[in-house]
């Protein structure tokens, strides 16, 4: 019993292998290199997003405005590339981490100062940022043909046969990593999950820390805002619209605790691997992507359920066992 | 910590100072309503018409009848995001029962039982496996529009009888419209039951203590689950009122409605941690945010730009009474 | 063993001489603070002693709580000044405080159980490496040396906290202290949740602290456990300071006299209560994990007293009786009828309530009005198919408030805003209003003041005069000798023994609990 929470991404990952093993034997070349360097490919910014969120559902709160900062973001380099094409990338994704960190330090400002619950605040900001990317872009979009090639194709090129776009997610993984098992900030975000009031009185300045996860998921939202719209060629309102609650979905599967406190970075990733692989294939089988909606929101629930099992407390054990004869 | 020395005879209670009325939510509500009306009847000539404003109520009445249900859920300390999915996939019924020949009482019917069906649903899965609404209703959102998606895919129905278009689109007398109608007779149903009944009592109760309440003899489960069906059958009527209003449905119908349905209950004042709030002030947000869509629409402003007012409006209002109470306390000190 | 007791440096009596002179290491003085509509404290003044225990003495609501926030930077006080050695400081922060050395070991909230032993004791101050990440391996030798150090090495310093017992939390919790090298200890109500062998090593613990010249404030409504530990005493009263001197130099009856402004003799009340026939029969009662083969007889007009150690799964059976928990096997039997409670709604239906433990979680409804609160088991009587009857409310919440003697402005305020005392006769008052056969009190008196104690003393005898039940679950011993006329103790889940109180000793009942042979 107490084996299972520690080791839950185990199981998530044995049930992915699982998961590709029945897909390859329909379809032999689904779990060929090639394709599942493919697939990690395609969820790298599912990974990198509910990374972030991870962060912010750890400490008790929720971000739900990531996708219209992804969005506004996008927007605003996707502008900044066309009106500038001389500017190089990796400014534009500085820029882009900046602007993204600006909304996030916004909902972090607002809960942390204001005492605002963080889901009233980012319901208002998810609304916000995405009608301030039409205000700024007048509802026009940005398509392929006035982005520049560099812009484009910085995530096409490949290092070691594997495409940037991974590596990008791999560092942040990484960095993730780092963070929540090597920082005394990692630690502070796991002990306000597991007990706000102690962490107070432990020196812990929960309103600040809550202030810096959302910083975090807005870093987070701002790089994917770039990652996002340099891969699918166009910047719009409409770009990742109803996207959140991916995210999150990400995270449940994860088995990342709604109540905070519990969850790690093999969850989220392996949580965001398990919606790609639905995703990718479907096709490959021959079903409807139309199920895809369905199959996840089935996913969500059993993960749900499994994850209760896991977390649920047991009684207090009085009496004493074999006390016999 | 307030030991009044007592007086051993103890009031009911205290005369409310007149501030107290003057300051609360509703009056703040009230007050940001009349403002919003003024500046759009100066703004648009064609704002202070009957029938404009009789269009405007359309803007509004069917998220607002399952913000009624929604801020009950929501005092009790639950939250349902899955029901514009309960809409998409109520409408999506009735629209197979529509091809099959059903007639419009049929079709009234199995919205609605839909609905409550999805209601019951989610209920379940709160109540009896414990688990956090939040995420369940994350998870049945997908599943019910999922379903949707898969019986329609990129279709869509259309051909509704002529006598199902009266819900959506009908008057009941001169400009008061069938959906108006019915929301008012809603929302006086709905404050009577959260605030004049031993449901409504338990209700708050359940949001601000689940423990004690449970311990002083409240049925949590059986309450929260019956809270989950009224909501799921509020959705399913808003899904008869639109889908009879669009005469058609189309899997993506009434796509990100969650947000404004609970957009309007905080608004209104509802406590998003449970435990407080009050159906007038979801009336009134109601019509608040009627008044804002219809308002810049008359202007010529794109929604999605309103909806940067109503997200505005909701930090605001909220962010309000705490900036409020901080300076008068350093004034005071 | 947890504590060596004789360790080389461990002075047992510390000389007393100089003890007026030597420099308090922490003074407060002019401390004010005020909350909207209240006034929490007003002007008191406070000093801590290196190597001395000085003990915060005061009813509820007499402001103690208030101090120690102010102390550990939660709160900022409105007037007034700290100084830590002489020198000036302000605590803007919990932060702050820690940092000036500051800690407080409370209850159980401070730790956190999903943490190692090694996090919870380095936590906010972990060992970098050179890169400014944690280093995990000096982290575990450090949390290692400090429990070495006060004898506790057989904590594992990788185990999760919620795996260890409640004593070796607190062991957890002073080694915390000791790694910040935190001078100032504050100890609030530390013995609350503790058997007695448990109290002892917290003890020892303490005159641990006091040779390592620790200024130690402790916080407690024993009286035994004052006189024990305390070298000095603050009292409080409304949130004023009213006396402070040596303990040895001050009387019990004294100190009460300074607490609550009179004198107070606390007499359990004469009763003169019929004992009739039975009325609660309950045989056979067992529970997978928590308890096995409960049987007892409840008579009408008879109070039964429940004792045994913390964890002796004494509440569990009262919930079980009462339909919160269920149970595996047994019978309940009312007034000779066999019921099957499924819910706490139908327990209170056939006439047994439970009046639970924990009043701020299980009690009282925080947010909603005292009338509320006292009609919410009862809104079957004070409603009509459903329809609330204001007035029935307002009339059932003033006949059972005046009958407790409750201290409030008015029945529509808030119950969050009561004091302990006031809260727990909202509490008992609740489950009254239901007019039940049989009343569970479980833990009645724990952590409200003399005042309200006697006042929920005398309210029981008058109870069982009306020929109510009662049962009573406590851990105090003069409550249980005070008030029961039997008295069943509880040990691992399983009755030990039952016992007429007539010429029952205290000793006998404690030896049957931890399961000494008498």
């Amino acid at each position: 019993m107490k084996v299972f929470p520690r080791y839950r991404e185990v199981w998530l990952l044995a049930a992915i292998v699982v998961l590709i093993g029945l897909i390859s034997m329909r379809f032999p070349g689904f779990a060929a290199f090639g394709n599942l360097r493919q697939l990690f490919n395609d969820t790298s910014i599912l990974m990198i997003l509910a990374l972030g969120q991870m962060v912010v559902i750890l400490t008790r709160s929720i971000d739900l405005s990531m996708a219209s900062n992804l969005c506004f973001t996008g927007m605003v380099v996707a502008m900044l590339n066309a009106a500038h094409p001389a500017i190089p990338i990796p400014l534009l994704i500085v820029i882009a981490l900046l602007v993204g960190l600006v909304l996030g330090a916004i909902n972090g400002f607002l809960v942390w100062r204001l005492n605002i619950p963080s889901i009233v605040v980012t319901l208002g900001t998810l609304t916000i940022y995405r009608g301030a990317t039409f205000v700024i872009s007048g509802g026009a979009w940005v398509n392929a043909d006035q982005m520049s090639p560099d812009f484009i194709g910085l995530q096409r090129a490949a290092f070691l046969g594997i495409p940037v776009l991974s590596w990008i997610a791999i560092l942040v993984i990484a960095l993730f990593f780092l963070l929540m098992t090597r920082t005394a900030l990692g630690r502070s975000i796991y002990a306000i999950g597991v007990n706000p009031t102690a962490s107070v009185y432990a020196g812990i300045d929960v309103g600040r820390t809550k202030f810096i996860v959302f910083c975090i998921s807005g870093m987070a939202a701002g790089l994917c805002g770039y990652l996002w719209i340099s891969r699918y060629v166009i910047a719009s309102v409409e770009v990742a619209n109803g996207y959140e609650l991916n995210i999150i979905a990400a995270c449940v599967i994860g088995g990342i605790s709604i109540a905070g406190g519990i969850g790690s970075v093999g969850g989220a990733v392996l949580g965001a691997l398990f919606l790609g692989i639905i995703s990718n294939a479907l096709p490959v089988i021959n079903i409807s992507p139309f199920w895809q909606m369905a199959i996840s929101g089935s996913a969500i629930i059993l993960a749900v359920v499994l994850n209760a099992r896991g977390e649920r407390r047991q009684g207090r054990i009085i009496l004493k066992k074999a006390e016999a004869a | 910590m307030t030991d009044t020395p007592a007086p051993r005879y103890i009031p009911d209670r205290l005369d409310k100072p007149l501030n107290a009325a003057i300051f609360s939510w509703e009056a703040l509500l009230v007050a940001v309503a009349v403002a919003i009306f003024a500046v759009n009847s100066f703004a648009s000539p064609y704002f202070l018409d009957v029938w404009s404003l009789s269009d405007l109520t359309f803007n509004f009445t069917e998220k607002a009848l399952i913000a009624l249900a929604m801020a009950l859920l929501i005092i009790s300390g639950e939250i349902d995001l899955s029901v514009a999915a309960i809409i998409a996939l109520a409408s999506t019924m009735m629209g197979m029962a529509m091809q099959a020949g059903a007639g419009t009482p049929v079709l009234v019917a199995i919205g609605i039982l839909v609905g409550l069906g999805c209601g019951a649903f989610n209920g379940l899965l709160v109540t009896r496996l414990g688990l956090p609404s939040i995420v369940v209703t994350i998870g049945t959102m997908s599943l019910f529009r999922g379903i949707a998606f898969i019986v329609l895919g990129d279709q869509a129905y259309k051909g509704y009888p002529s006598s199902f278009a009266f819900f959506g689109q009908g008057y009941v007398w001169w400009v008061v419209s069938f959906e108006l109608t019915l929301f008012l007779v809603a929302a006086v149903i709905y404050w009577f039951l959260l605030h004049r009944t031993s449901f409504g009592r338990r209700v708050f109760a359940i949001g601000n203590n689940p423990v004690a309440a449970q311990f002083s003899g409240v049925r949590v489960g059986r309450i929260k689950f019956i809270l989950f069906c009224l909501t799921g059958l509020m959705a399913g009527i808003a899904s008869v009122l639109i889908t009879s209003r669009l005469g058609s449905t189309r899997p993506s119908i009434a796509q990100g409605y969650e947000l404004e349905v609970i957009t309007m209950v905080v608004l209104g004042g509802v406590s998003i941690l449970g435990g407080a709030g009050s159906i007038v002030g979801v009336v009134l947000a109601a019509f608040i945010m009627g008044l804002v869509t219809f308002g810049l629409g008359l202007l010529n402003v794109p929604g999605i730009v309103m909806s940067i007012f109503i997200g505005l409006l909701l930090i605001i209002v909220i962010a309000l009474p705490i900036v409020w109470r901080r300076v008068r306390r350093e004034r005071l000190t | 063993m947890l504590v060596d007791p004789h360790p080389a440096h461990f002075v047992r009596d510390p000389p007393h001489k100089g003890e007026g002179k030597a420099a308090p290491r922490l003074t407060l003085s002019g401390i004010s603070k005020s909350f909207p509509g209240v006034r929490a404290l007003h002007d008191v003044s406070l000093s801590l002693y290196p190597g001395q225990v000085t003990a915060l003495i005061g009813e509820n609501g007499a402001g103690k709580s208030t101090l120690v926030k102010i102390m550990t930077g939660i709160y900022q006080p409105d007037a007034g000044t700290i100084s830590i050695d002489g020198q000036a400081v302000t605590l803007p922060s919990a932060h702050a405080a820690f940092g000036h050395g500051i800690t407080a070991i409370h209850q159980e909230t401070v730790l956190f159980d999903d943490l190692t032993v090694a996090e919870n004791i380095l936590l906010g101050h972990a060992p970098r490496s050179r890169f400014g990440t944690i280093d995990w391996r000096t982290m575990r030798k450090n949390a290692r040396e400090v429990l070495n150090t006060m004898g506790a090495g057989h904590i594992d310093a990788d185990a999760r906290l919620k795996d260890l017992g409640i004593a070796n939390k607190h062991l957890v919790a002073v080694a915390r202290a000791m790694s910040i090298d935190a001078q100032i200890v504050i100890m609030d109500e530390p013995t609350a949740a503790l058997s007695l062998k448990e109290i002892e090593e917290l003890f020892l613990l303490v005159e641990f602290l006091k040779s390592e010249g620790k200024a130690i404030l402790f916080i407690s409504h024993k009286f035994d456990e004052i006189y024990r530990i305390a070298d000095r005493y603050t009292v409080f009263r409304d949130g004023e300071m009213v006396g402070e001197g040596l303990i040895r130099d001050a009387g019990q009856s004294q100190i009460v006299r300074m607490m609550v402004g009179r004198a107070v003799d606390h007499i359990f009340p004469q009763r003169k209560a019929e004992i009739g026939a039975p009325v609660l029969a309950v045989s056979g009662l067992s529970h997978p994990t928590e308890f096995d083969d409960i049987g007892f007889e409840l008579h009408r007009g008879e109070i039964l007293g429940f004792y045994g150690l913390v964890g002796a799964g004494r509440s569990e059976v009262m919930q079980a009786i009462s339909g919160i928990t269920r149970t595996s096997s047994g019978t309940i039997t009312l007034e000779g009828k066999a019921i099957v409670p499924k819910s706490a709604a139908d327990s209170i239906d056939a006439g047994i309530v439970y009046v639970p433990e924990e009043r701020g979680k299980q009690g009282v409804v925080i947010g909603l009005p005292i009338f509320q609160n006292i009609s919410l088991p009862s809104l079957k009587r004070t409603s009509k198919s459903g329809v609330l009857r204001l007035a029935e409310e307002f009339a059932l919440a003033r006949s059972y408030t005046e009958r407790l003697d409750l201290r409030a402005s008015s029945l529509s305020q808030d119950v969050g805003t009561l004091s302990g005392g006031n809260q727990q006769k909202i509490v008992i008052a609740k489950w009254l209003a239901t007019t039940p056969k049989v009343i569970i009190l479980d833990e009645p008196t724990k952590g409200i003041d003399i005042g309200s104690k006697a006042a929920v003393h005398g309210f029981m005898a008058e109870l069982v005069a009306q020929g109510l039940s009662v049962i009573m679950v406590s851990s105090e011993l003069p409550e249980i000798l005070g008030m029961s006329d039997r008295v069943v103790v509880m040990r691992e889940g399983r009755i030990a023994s039952v016992y007429d109180n007539k010429r029952l000793d205290a000793e006998t009942l404690v030896k049957t609990a931890a399961g000494i042979a008498a």
